[in-house]
């Protein structure tokens, strides 16, 4: 006998991600994912973004890595709240690992959070976590082919952000190349093009990102 | 290695959909995957016979239909499936502008269950 099935293969996932976004809404919280290959920047991209945000807008953090409290602990010592998920060996973050994680934050006093997910090109894309953003990071070291060779990750974006634009010309990054690649698997993320160290870009992405988060606060 | 996740919830999925249709032994789950969702079919059949071990899908075969991406090219309007990673160029006027859709297709179409036998 043949059965046909209509439940959704991470439904068990996607229920608590679904519990996730109900918790950030009901604190106001605006919750970011962030996606990237190991060494992108996430970690720079974020602390920069942090440094330009208007001082009524308060972060946090969620650190997702295989192992080590390397990228909570430089957080942490700009003074930012900071939890760090350790997968174990785990290629993603799920939903509920970030469910467990936030109990430790006081979250009503949050209005930013920034949930870094492992560095990987694949495996985070399928788990939704329940933020209200997903944000994938490329860097110009990994070079312009990225969003031909994992269109995946690309094609679930909300907003794209290209770090390391002050050494492009080192690495003959091709611009045009790169957008078109994006360009070809989502026709909806805008591109931002920063640099965490220079600070160059980091303006326009926080008025954008600040922007979403007025129209999402003001839905509530 | 998010296979491993993924194939946990197709067995769960697959076993909660046999036990309110009888409890019978789940011979064959027939699933629905597009090629822009990353996933290994060899991956997902290795962690399937060792997570199936001892409950009613133990021995089941899963059947794989992939779904390909779709592009198209927005010079000529030549339509055509593609798998990553993803050609640059339109293989007819090597033009770089393209668009791909669809191909992220993932879920479990049907099961098959022996209901002569029910299962344990």
């Amino acid at each position: 006998m043949k059965i046909p099935v209509v439940k959704q293969i991470l439904t068990g996932n996607d229920q608590i991600a679904a519990e996730n976004e109900q918790t950030f809404r009901e604190n106001g919280v605006f919750a970011l994912n962030l996606m990237a290959a190991p060494g992108a920047g996430k970690t720079t991209f974020i602390l920069a973004t942090i440094d330009h945000l208007p001082a009524d807008v308060r972060p946090a953090v969620i650190e997702g890595d295989l192992a080590s409290t390397i990228d909570a602990d430089t957080i942490s010592q700009r003074g930012v709240p900071v939890i760090q998920i350790n997968t174990g060996g785990g290629c993603h973050l799920d939903a509920p690992m970030v469910r467990n994680s936030l109990p430790h934050f006081a979250l009503s006093d949050i209005d930013l959070l920034f949930i870094e997910n492992v560095g990987n090109l694949v495996c985070p894309s399928n788990f939704k976590l329940g933020t209200a953003l997903s944000v994938v990071v490329s860097s110009t070291a990994e070079g312009h082919d990225k969003p031909y060779k994992y269109p995946g990750i690309f094609a679930t974006a909300d907003v794209v952000i290209l770090t390391k634009a002050d050494i492009l010309e080192v690495f003959e990054f091709d611009r045009e190349y790169f957008e078109r690649g994006l360009k070809a698997v989502n026709q909806h993320a805008p591109l931002f093009v920063v640099s965490g160290r220079t600070g160059a870009g980091i303006d326009a992405w926080v008025a954008w990102l600040l922007d979403r988060r007025r129209g999402y606060t003001a839905a509530i | 290695m998010h296979e491993l996740p993924v194939t946990q919830g197709i067995l769960t999925v697959a076993l909660e959909t046999a036990e309110q249709y009888g409890g019978y032994r789940i011979t064959a789950i027939n699933l629905v995957i597009g090629d822009m969702t990353s996933i290994v079919d060899d991956s997902v059949q290795f962690y399937f016979d060792a997570l199936s071990q001892g409950t009613a899908a133990e021995g089941a075969k899963l059947h794989f239909r992939r779904e390909a991406a779709a592009a198209k090219c927005l010079e000529c309007g030549h339509e055509y499936p593609v798998t990553p990673p993803l050609n640059p160029f339109c293989p007819q006027c090597d033009s770089a502008f393209l668009q791909i859709s669809g191909g992220k297709e993932f879920f479990i179409e049907s099961i098959e269950v022996d209901d002569e036998n029910t299962g344990g």
